[in-house]
C-alpha cells in the first residue's frame, strides 16, 4: 500500500468515526444531562435509544412518514416513555442512593428491551432497502445518510445549546445541575426541571437511535451494545458537561474505527472501555472538567 | 403584629432534637441577628424556619400564618428568602442568570428588581456575563444576596452573610444589609462577627445550646458584660 492510499484510507476510517460519534454524543448528552442532576449512571438509556429507533420504524413503516417528520415523533414519543418511566419508578426512589437508582435503570433497561422484542420481534430490521450510492470527493466516500446524520446531530446541539442558554427551563436545568438544594430553596420546581430533563435526555437518545437505525440496521439489543461507547464518551468528556459529551463522542466514535485498522472490529467495544479507563486513571474529571 | 413569630419550637435533622425550645420574634423592617457559640443551633433556627427542617414541636408564624412544616418552595412564595451559608450561588451559572434563576418563580416583570440589584451591588453589573464561580468569595456573597432579593421578600433570612470574608468586604457586605433593610426589608442574621452585627442590628438573639440564652435590644447586649465576656469575646 502506497502513502497516498494509506492517506485515503485513514480520512475514510476518520469519516466513519465521525458518524459513529455523532450517534454515540446524542446518547452520552442525555446520560451526562442524567446524570448532572440525579447523579446516577443510567443504564437504560441504551434501550432509549434502541425504542426512539423503532419508533422511528412506526413513522417510516407504518405511517410512511418523509424520515425529517419521523423525527419529531419519535423523539417525542421516547420523551413520553421516558417521563413515564420515571413518574412510575425513578421518582420513587430519588431519595434513595444513586445504587439503587443505577440497579433499577438495569431493570428498566431490560423491560424496555422485552418490550421492544415482544413488539417487534427479534430479528434485524432496517428502514429502507436498497443501496444509496455515496458521494466522492478525491477518493473519500461518504454516503448520503452519513452526511444527514453529522449534519442532524449538529442542529440538535446547536438546538440544545440555545435551550439551555436561552430559555428559562433549560437554565433552571443548569441551576439544578449546579446545586439542587439552592435551586430548591430559591424556589425551582425541581420535579418538573427533572421532569424536562428526562424528556430532553430521551428526545437526544431517539434521534441517536434512529442515526444508529440508518447507519447500521435495528435490533432489539442495538442500543444495549453501545451503551458501554456512550458511557465511555460521557466519562472522557466529563461527566454532567453537554459540549464535554459531545467531544467525548467524537473521541471514542473515532477513535473505535481507528482501531479496526490494526486489530479486529470485533474488539471495538473493549477500544470504549480501555479509553474510559485510562480517563478515570489519569483525568477522571474528563477533557472538559465535569462533575465529581 | 409580629412579621415572623416563631413559639417554642423543638426539632432538628434525625432524631436527635438540636433545637430545645427556642422562640423569637421579629417586626417588621427590623434587623435582628442571632448569635451564640458554635453548635448552639443558630443555623439551625433560621433552616427551621425556611421548612429545611423537621420541627418537631412548637410552631412558627409569618404575618400571622403558620407556616410551621411547609416546605421551602411554599415558603418562598410567601415573601421569605433565605440564603445559605456556603454553595450559595449557581457557580456555572453567569452572575445575570444567577439573579434570574432568583426570580424564577414570579409571572410578573422582574426587570424593575432586577435594576434594583445592581444598583445595590454595582461590581456585580460589570461582571454579569461571567459564571459566578469565578467572582471573589465578596461578589460571590453579593450574587447570594440579590439572588434572593430577586422576589422582593418583606424578611430575608441571611445565614454568616460575613463568613470567610476579608475584613473590607465584612464592611461592604454589612452597608448593603443594612440599605436593603431601610428599603423595607426585615433581616434575620446569624452571625459570627457578634460585636460588628450588634452594632447595626436592632435586636439581638443569643442562643446557646440549642435555647433562648439572652435576648435584648442590640444596645444592651452590647453593653452587657456578662454576655460580653461569655459570647463576645471579652
Amino acid at each position: 500500500m502506497d502513502w497516498g492510499c494509506f492517506v485515503i484510507e485513514f480520512l475514510q476510517v476518520i469519516i466513519y468515526g465521525i458518524v459513529l460519534g455523532c450517534i454515540i454524543s446524542l446518547g452520552a448528552i442525555g446520560v451526562s444531562l442524567i446524570f448532572g442532576i440525579l447523579r446516577f449512571a443510567h443504564f437504560a438509556h441504551g434501550d432509549m435509544m434502541s425504542l426512539g429507533a423503532y419508533f422511528g420504524l412506526v413513522g417510516v413503516v407504518s405511517l410512511q412518514l418523509p424520515m425529517y417528520a419521523v423525527f419529531p415523533l419519535a423523539m417525542g414519543a421516547t420523551a413520553l416513555v421516558a417521563a413515564a418511566l420515571d413518574r412510575s419508578i425513578y421518582r420513587w426512589l430519588r431519595s434513595s442512593t444513586p445504587i439503587i437508582m443505577l440497579i433499577s435503570s438495569v431493570g428498566a433497561a431490560l423491560m424496555l428491551r422485552s418490550a421492544i422484542q415482544v413488539v417487534w420481534g427479534p430479528d434485524n430490521k432496517i428502514y429502507e432497502a436498497g443501496i444509496k450510492l455515496p458521494y466522492i470527493f478525491y477518493g473519500l466516500r461518504i454516503k448520503p445518510d452519513q452526511l444527514n446524520i453529522i449534519f442532524g446531530t449538529a442542529v440538535l446541539v446547536v438546538l440544545l445549546h440555545l435551550f439551555l442558554h436561552k430559555t428559562r427551563m433549560g437554565k433552571a436545568m443548569r441551576a439544578l445541575s449546579d446545586n439542587m438544594d439552592l435551586a430548591q430553596v430559591t424556589g425551582i420546581n425541581t420535579e418538573r426541571v427533572i421532569f424536562w430533563t428526562w424528556m430532553i435526555a430521551a428526545a437526544m437518545a431517539a434521534a441517536g437511535g434512529i442515526f444508529l437505525g440508518i447507519d447500521t440496521r435495528l435490533n432489539p439489543i442495538m442500543g444495549w451494545r453501545i451503551l458501554l461507547p456512550v458511557f465511555a464518551a460521557a466519562i472522557a468528556g466529563g461527566i454532567g458537561n453537554l459540549y464535554g459529551a459531545v467531544l467525548g463522542g467524537l473521541l471514542i466514535g473515532i477513535v473505535q474505527e481507528l482501531s479496526t485498522m490494526v486489530i479486529s472490529p470485533a474488539y471495538k467495544p473493549a477500544v470504549a472501555f480501555a479509553i474510559m479507563v485510562l480517563m478515570l486513571v489519569f483525568r477522571p474529571t474528563g477533557i472538559l472538567g465535569g462533575k465529581e | 403584629m409580629s412579621l415572623l413569630q416563631v413559639d417554642d419550637i423543638y426539632g432538628g435533622y434525625g432524631n436527635a432534637d438540636i433545637l430545645h425550645g427556642v422562640s423569637m420574634h421579629i417586626e417588621p423592617q427590623e434587623i435582628v441577628s442571632i448569635i451564640g457559640p458554635n453548635g448552639a443551633g443558630k443555623s439551625t433556627v433560621m433552616k427551621a424556619v425556611f421548612g429545611l427542617l423537621k420541627v418537631r414541636q412548637g410552631r412558627i408564624l409569618f404575618n400571622n400564618k403558620d407556616i410551621t412544616r411547609r416546605r421551602p418552595d411554599q415558603i418562598v412564595h410567601l415573601g421569605i428568602c433565605y440564603v445559605p451559608q456556603e454553595f450559595n450561588v449557581f457557580p456555572s451559572l453567569t452572575v445575570h442568570e444567577n439573579l434570574e434563576m432568583g426570580a424564577f418563580i414570579r409571572k410578573d416583570s422582574y426587570s424593575e428588581q432586577l435594576d434594583h440589584v445592581y444598583e445595590l451591588f454595582p461590581p456585580l453589573k460589570d461582571k454579569r456575563g461571567q459564571s459566578a464561580g469565578h467572582l471573589s468569595g465578596g461578589q460571590r456573597q453579593m450574587v447570594a444576596i440579590g439572588r434572593a432579593l430577586m422576589l422582593n421578600p418583606s424578611l430575608l433570612l441571611l445565614d454568616e452573610p460575613s463568613a470567610g470574608l476579608s475584613p473590607l468586604f465584612i464592611e461592604q457586605i454589612f452597608e448593603r444589609v443594612l440599605e436593603i433593610n431601610k428599603s423595607g426589608v426585615g433581616i434575620l442574621m446569624v452571625e459570627q462577627n457578634a460585636k460588628q452585627a450588634l452594632s447595626f442590628s436592632h435586636r439581638g438573639y443569643i442562643l446557646s445550646m440549642g435555647g433562648n440564652r439572652f435576648e435584648d435590644s442590640a444596645e444592651n447586649l452590647l453593653n452587657n458584660r456578662e454576655v460580653a465576656e461569655m459570647f463576645l469575646g471579652g
